[in-house]
């Protein structure tokens, strides 16, 4: 690892302003991204702003149809909730599949968004929530917050203080895991609305990072059952192809988890 | 049996330092005046090194020196040397390229070192590695062992025209293609068995301490065998004469072979303390460990397997071209040829067997000993043949390896090894007992119901341990002895130290060998010490490795004691006014037999020290030496069956059940042994499911992470269902076959033919990861 100065904020306006002083400021929430990215030497941030111990960014809350998460509330937290658990299930359900205990214990939804990797769940649970995604500067809505690979519409030195989810009539998800990194290799959400609107998205498998499937969505929205979905064609255009699956694999994948996901939303 | 002694399930002794942090390993050593290594590695898997410019490097804060090839070549520091070896089939010796620890000229793999960078940090010497400046000439790459030995392919080496080490064969060809050619049914099979990377937890560590004053230097590194580190130190790199030389291999974490073999760093290390004055510690981190550990395994082969009319097997033909890396590692070159060929008889009556074994060299990290060696990549291959067959010939698996097992003891393969003992029947019949082998069809048709694809795989393997009778593995070509030392030192007050050659890194020997110690005397394992990997405490000793603890390096500790026992009994029957004859040895105390009168150890020890009352003309003192050399190898057997259910849809493959039912002969440690066993089952699912090792066309390991390389993890895996048939092994005398690489020997096969028969497609390649299983699936259901 590079030297680097250690900071602790308090708030959110103290981490902004220590962002902005550093030369190459990052911001630090569980560091279970940007640690191992420091060990191997990629990146050497002048200045790391840790922001998990700001009060203002931890915590849970639902109020009548949304369901909020703080930026730096941690897995585990969000995993065990009741809250969660009653107000959207499947989204504890996915978060309790990232990673290891080590990993859900430090790392937050806030940054694991903010990274956006190809193959990280919540992306997926945003995206087919239609979550919004709260800054210190202004609210994003999740279709326009991920921009492909590790790419957000978030402005140098902005700062995710919360997420915001509609809560669904039904969702769930499932995740065909990655052999080694157990990343999804192809993770399907899908959602139905309570006006009767469905969201399907799909992570690990798009070059493109975290996608919607229109096709399945129009499918599921004739007719919410997994055979619904046995007539859609899904092309591997676009999709990725490395050692552990094949695009024509991830294409199947995407059907076949999309049903399992169906399923078990009910 | 004591409740500590032999076949005592005592829990370990070393594992309340280790699992409350407190074990002892090279990286905690931390000497006044250290400075940190940190290697220049070529990013290139082949290329000329044109110009090394440490010059912006040495200016950066805390850097004492860098250093490089020719500086090493400078002060006449040997090559690194492959200690086996193998002539090819027209009597040539094999063709080494040479090996040096820093490459002065031309690097052939990546990762491999340039330079090095001592600091008084390790981050100040990794910052300026990364800012030494090598200016390379790429060089075409050849990374695959069929693309090596094709016509115009890149050479590495100039002493091996072709790529090829060696051509080496074994058996008799014509007899096997006569056998062939009259045979009723012929088998054949194309195998690739895969490169894996060991990952032991804990790299590889050295810290080099020379002290000017005595011009001596102590190395605490992280060896199998610290014995075999300073003969070859001393002997071949002429770091120094091994009087001057302490090699000290602390608490180990693991090291399935990869540290067996002396690298390029340790030996920089030590080389580089003298030069800098000053103590060096290096440690590898995770991408070194895979770029730079000796790789296992690497074989492309095509066998047939020839059968009469009646199933009855008449010939083997076997040609596997074996990847050794882009140099010969220590015990490279006997991996594929007498650890591999020699057991390509399994456990069956093959009249005629014919191997050929041809050897490359490629642009990839080296490749030796992984757990099992050669062995793993035998069973597979004979336990694949007769799956298949019995698929083609259309009979039970079971019931046609039955048919050929091999019954009569002892019994001598057509390739080398004569095998002393054994009883296949029985753990074939235990494993089918214990997955309930007859009710599988119900099993299955009922699966398939659930849409889910059942299979069952069996692998009947035997491997060769114990090695070796250090006179035949010389004949072979091999460059040391394969004996094992003991010591035994009971102190004055009746507690005994055990040195030992043997070392522990992970398999328990401070409890296993102080139960055999405490069996033989009645006392508790707490009187007894076991001293090992420290060459300053230990005179000689060959190490870890092959299974060989047990059947040699216990063999070599009863011998010692037997020595220490006799003298004992003749100071009692001195003390005790008896005949020497009358003494037995029983809780502690040595008896006369039939009487009450008694002399407790430490009694009969104090009296060994004061020496004021012992039979005239004896020498005072309790400790006695041996040197234990087997007669044979040790050959421990068994049958392994898994049970596994596919998902069609994503190719996943569950465990429903895997039974191991093992023969090791006697069981010091039921518990220890059990243990072994899972942990090698581990690897050996981890190869067949998990674990693939990938380079591209440039050479560049694709999978040089966790991230990438599937390492087993504890749900990837089944509850094993784990037990024993016993045969005593005749040739030492506990009895001992050795337990230490058989999980990982026998199981790739079991798995592989499970889910091969699950899906009804043979062609299918490990790691069986799901992409591959769900695109086997569809090729079958395309073809059908
Ligand atoms: C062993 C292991 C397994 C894993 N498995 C999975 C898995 O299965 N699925 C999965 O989805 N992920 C997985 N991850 C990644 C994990 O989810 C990370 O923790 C997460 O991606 C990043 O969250 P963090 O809080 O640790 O962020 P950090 O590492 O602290 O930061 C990541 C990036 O986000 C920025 N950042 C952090 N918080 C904010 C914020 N509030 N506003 C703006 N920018 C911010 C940082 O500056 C940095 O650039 C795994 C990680 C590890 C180490």
């Amino acid at each position: 690892m590079h030297e680097t100065t250690y900071h602790r904020a308090s708030s959110v306006d103290e981490a902004a302003t220590l962002y902005a002083k550093g030369s190459e400021a990052r911001y630090l929430a569980g560091g279970h991204t940007l640690l191992p990215v420091m060990k191997q030497r990629l990146a050497s941030p002048s200045d790391l702003i840790d922001i998990a111990k700001i009060k203002d960014l931890v915590g849970i809350e639902a109020t009548g149809d949304t369901l909020t998460i703080k930026a730096a509330t941690p897995y585990f937290d969000i995993a065990t909730s009741a809250t969660v658990k009653s107000a959207i299930p499947a989204l504890a359900y996915l978060i309790s599949l990232v990673g290891d205990p080590a990993v859900r214990h430090r790392g937050t939804i806030g940054g694991s968004i903010a990274n956006n990797d190809p193959a990280a769940d919540s992306p997926a649970a945003l995206l087919a929530l239609d979550a919004t995604v709260k800054t210190n500067k202004r609210s994003i809505k999740a279709g326009d917050f991920f921009k492909g690979l590790f790419t957000t519409a978030l402005d140098d030195g902005e700062l995710i203080t919360a997420v915001s989810f509609p809560i669904p009539a039904k969702a769930a998800y499932a995740k065909f895991p990655h052999p080694a990194s157990r990343f999804a290799l192809t993770g399907v959400f899908v959602a139905k609305t309570k006006t009767g609107d469905v969201r399907v998205a799909v992570t690990g498998a798009s070059q493109g990072g975290v996608m919607r499937m229109p096709a399945i969505e129009a499918a599921l929205k004739a007719n919410w059952s997994a055979s619904a979905i046995d007539g859609v064609t899904v092309s591997d255009q676009g999709l990725m192809d490395d050692l552990h699956g094949t695009s024509a694999y991830r294409a199947n994948l995407i059907k076949v988890m999309a049903q399992r996901a169906v399923t078990a939303a009910g | 049996m004591s409740v500590e002694g032999i076949g005592a399930s005592v829990v370990r002794k070393e594992d309340k330092r280790f699992i409350t942090g407190k074990g002892r390993y090279v990286d905690d050593v931390r000497i006044h005046g250290m400075t940190y290594a940190a290697f220049v590695r070529s990013p290139h898997a082949h290329a000329k090194v044109k110009r090394i410019d440490p010059s912006e490097a040495l200016k950066m804060p805390g850097v004492v020196a860098v250093l490089n090839g020719q500086q090493l070549a400078d002060d006449k520091v040997g090559n690194l040397i492959c200690g086996w070896m193998i002539h090819s089939k027209d009597g040539s010796p094999m063709k080494m390229g040479a090996w040096p620890a820093m490459a002065p000229e031309t690097v052939r793999f990546v990762g491999q070192a340039v330079a090095v960078v001592l600091a008084e940090s390790r981050n100040q010497a990794r910052d300026a590695a990364d800012a030494v400046v090598v200016d390379y000439e790429e060089l075409p790459v050849v990374a695959d062992v069929r693309a090596a030995i094709a016509p115009g392919a890149p050479q590495l080496h100039p002493e091996a025209p072709g790529n090829i080490i060696y051509d080496w064969v074994i058996g008799d060809e014509a007899a096997t293609d006569a056998a062939i050619k009259s045979a009723a049914h012929l088998v054949s099979i194309d195998l690739i068995n895969n490169r894996l990377v060991p990952n032991a937890m804990e790299p590889r560590a050295a810290v080099a301490d020379y002290d000017a004053a005595e011009d001596h230097y102590t190395l605490y590194t992280t060896s199998q065998n610290p014995h075999v580190a300073r003969l070859v130190l001393s002997a071949f790199y002429n770091i120094a004469p091994e009087h001057k030389l302490r090699v000290i291999a602390p608490d180990v974490g693991g090291g399935f072979g990869s540290k067996i073999y002396i690298y390029p760093e340790e030996m920089v290390a030590l080389w580089a303390s003298k030069k800098i004055q000053r103590p060096v510690k290096w440690t590898a981190d995770r991408t070194e460990s895979f770029l730079t550990d000796a790789h296992g395994r690497d074989h492309i082969t095509h066998a047939q397997m020839a059968f009469d009319k009646d199933h009855k097997i008449v010939g083997l033909k076997v040609k596997t071209h074996a990847n050794l890396g882009a140099y010969m590692s220590l015990f490279s070159s006997s991996v594929p040829t007498y650890l591999y060929a020699t057991l390509l008889s399994g456990q069956y009556v093959i009249p005629n067997i014919h191997a050929e074994v041809i050897s490359v060299y490629t642009n990839t990290t080296p490749v030796d000993a992984y757990r099992g060696a050669g062995r793993p990549e035998a069973s597979f291959l004979v336990e694949r043949l007769m799956e298949t067959a019995a698929r083609q010939l259309k009979v039970n698996p079971a019931e046609l390896r039955r048919k050929n097992f091999i019954t009569q003891f002892p019994y001598q393969t057509p390739v080398i090894m004569a095998y002393d003992v054994g009883d296949f029947n029985a753990s074939l019949d235990a494993a089918k007992k214990a997955i309930d082998y007859d009710g599988f069809p119900a099993r299955k048709a009922k699966a398939k119901q659930e849409g889910k694809l059942r299979g069952i795989g069996l692998s009947c393997y035997i491997e060769a341990c114990g090695i070796a009778p250090s006179k035949a593995v010389g004949s072979l070509g091999a460059g040391v002895g394969l004996w094992e030392s003991a010591e035994v030192r009971v102190n004055p007050v009746g507690t005994i130290e055990i040195l030992t050659g043997s070392h522990s890194h992970g398999q328990g020997h401070e409890t296993t060998f102080a139960q055999v110690v405490a069996d033989r005397l009645g006392i508790s394992i707490g009187q007894v010490a076991i001293v090992h990997g420290d060459t300053d405490k230990v005179q000689f000793g060959m190490g870890t490795y092959g299974s060989r603890s047990g059947p040699v390096g216990l063999t070599a500790i009863v011998k010692a004691m037997e020595k220490v026992e006799a003298k004992a009994k003749k100071i009692a029957a001195h003390q005790l006014e008896a005949s020497e004859g009358d003494i037995v040895i029983e809780d502690g105390q040595f008896k006369v037999a039939g009487t009450d009168k008694a002399i407790a150890l430490p009694m009969v020890a104090l009296a060994a020290y004061t020496a004021h009352n012992l039979p005239d003309g004896m020498e005072p003192g309790l400790k006695e030496s041996a040197f234990y050399d087997p007669t044979n190898f040790t050959f421990p057997a068994g049958t392994h069956i898994c049970e596994v259910e596919v998902d069609p849809n994503t190719g996943k493959t569950t465990f429903i059940n895997f039974v191991a039912a093992d023969d090791f002969g006697r069981m010091i440690n039921p518990m220890i042994v059990e243990g072994q066993v899972h942990g090698g089952l581990a690897q050996g699912i981890g190869q067949a499911l998990l674990e693939g090792t990938v380079y591209d066309d440039n050479g560049q390991l694709v999978t040089a992470s966790f991230m990438d390389y599937t390492m087993p993890r504890a749900d990837d895996l089944p509850s094993f269902n784990v037990s024993h048939t016993t045969t005593l092994c005749p040739g030492n005398p506990l009895g001992i076959k050795g337990c230490g690489e058989a999980g990982a020997i026998g199981s790739s096969a079991a798995v592989i033919n499970a889910i091969t028969d699950a899906i009804g497609n043979d062609n299918l390649v490990m790691p069986a990861t799901p992409v591959r299983v769900w695109n086997a699936v569809h090729a079958k259901q395309a073809a059908e």
